[in-house]
């Protein structure tokens, strides 16, 4: 079967795009599919850490896009799960190395060899997000729960409707449930009220995501994280599973009951 | 959130910024500011006072929205016009 091609977008940077497309790509080839993640920030290239690949690097997309190597020579086989691959961003260009046109060539080439292309793309609405967003066939916009985050998600989601890559579905990363049960941080049912799309997953913040980045292991190897947990859900509904969503709440059920009827799983 | 701002009825800042966004994503989606939505206003007004005479000071505008799309909402209340209905009664 050809690949899905899944494109992890947000508009604003530092949101966690990157550990999104990390860990969805783990939690993905963890469970037996093959997966390639292609970094598309062109000159900022961060995927290649993230997943501990940072020393395996001898040619990157731009190098296939310009013929310089064969596509197979810039996928980057993981060193822990075999059918999880990476073809990193180059570092020494910007972004108008690569067109739409490219990726979408590009992502024809990988189609009928894999089960899942992610890509990730770099924050903004400019070349890089059109390039990532050229060949996908669903797109993930990954906000946090704070007012800059949603209303550039906002805008990326309008973007993504006018060229009808929609309808996108929302990842929303970082929830604190302590601050959200006082008052102090939009709760699920808000953001969704304002963006009126589709949740895909709730990822709570986590300290175990930066203790595992700082390892180049992502987190959703992680059996006992709980934001590892909410990765390796996304990634069984992104393979058409129904999921339902977890309750992350220590105190009883209210809270997370509440997302969950959100959600229609209850 | 502190005690006194509880006990103060201050309002809880996630509250605030839901209020925020909703008015700044109106204005995103919709491209407009909120000095030309009152230049439409007026517009509207003048408009719609070439046929009947409307209350200028209370008309209010708006918007309402289903999913992600918007609908501009305009409550226009007209002036009763005595003139008009003794000219009917004619």
């Amino acid at each position: 079967m050809p690949a899905k091609v899944i494109t992890i977008t947000s508009g604003k940077g530092g949101v966690g795009k990157t550990t999104a497309v990390a860990n969805l790509a783990v939690a993905l080839a963890a469970d037996g599919h093959k997966v390639v993640c292609i970094d598309g920030d062109i000159g900022l290239r961060n995927l290649d850490v993230i997943l501990g690949l940072e020393n395996r690097i001898v040619y990157d997309i731009v190098d296939v896009i310009e013929g310089r190597c064969r596509l197979k020579q810039a996928m980057i086989r993981d060193k822990k799960l075999p059918d999880l691959y990476l073809i990193p961003a180059a570092q020494t260009r910007d972004k108008n190395a690569v067109s739409p046109s490219d990726m979408i060539r590009l992502i024809k080439e990988l189609r009928p060899d894999c089960d899942f292309v992610l890509i990730d793309s770099p924050a903004g609405i400019e070349r890089g997000f059109r390039n990532a967003i050229a060949a996908a066939d669903r797109v993930l916009v990954v906000t946090n729960p704070e007012v800059s985050a949603v209303r550039d998600a906002d805008r990326v989601i309008g973007i993504l409707e006018a060229e009808e890559k929609g309808p996108a579905a929302l990842i929303l990363n970082r929830l604190n449930p302590t601050l959200v049960k006082n008052g102090d941080m939009l709760s699920p049912e808000d953001v969704l009220d304002l963006l009126a799309i589709e949740l895909i997953g709730i990822v709570p913040e986590d300290e175990n995501v930066i203790i595992s980045s700082n390892r180049g292991a992502p987190v959703a190897y992680d059996t006992k994280s709980r934001a590892g947990q909410a990765f390796r859900n996304i990634a069984k509904r992104l393979n058409g599973e129904t999921v339902p969503f977890m309750s992350l709440d220590h105190q009883g059920g209210g809270f997370w009951d509440r997302i969950q009827r959100l959600a229609g799983r209850k | 959130m502190g005690f006194f701002d509880r006990l103060f009825g201050k309002k809880k800042s996630a509250g605030d910024a839901k209020d925020r966004l909703q008015l700044v994503l109106i204005h995103d989606r919709t491209d407009l500011t909120p000095a030309e939505l009152d230049s439409l206003k007026d517009d509207l007004i003048a408009t719609i006072s070439r046929h009947v005479e409307v209350d200028a000071q209370a008309v209010q505008i708006g918007f309402e929205h289903d999913g992600r799309s918007q609908r501009l909402v305009a409550d226009i209340p007209i002036k009763s016009s005595p003139r008009r209905r003794s000219r009917k009664a004619q």
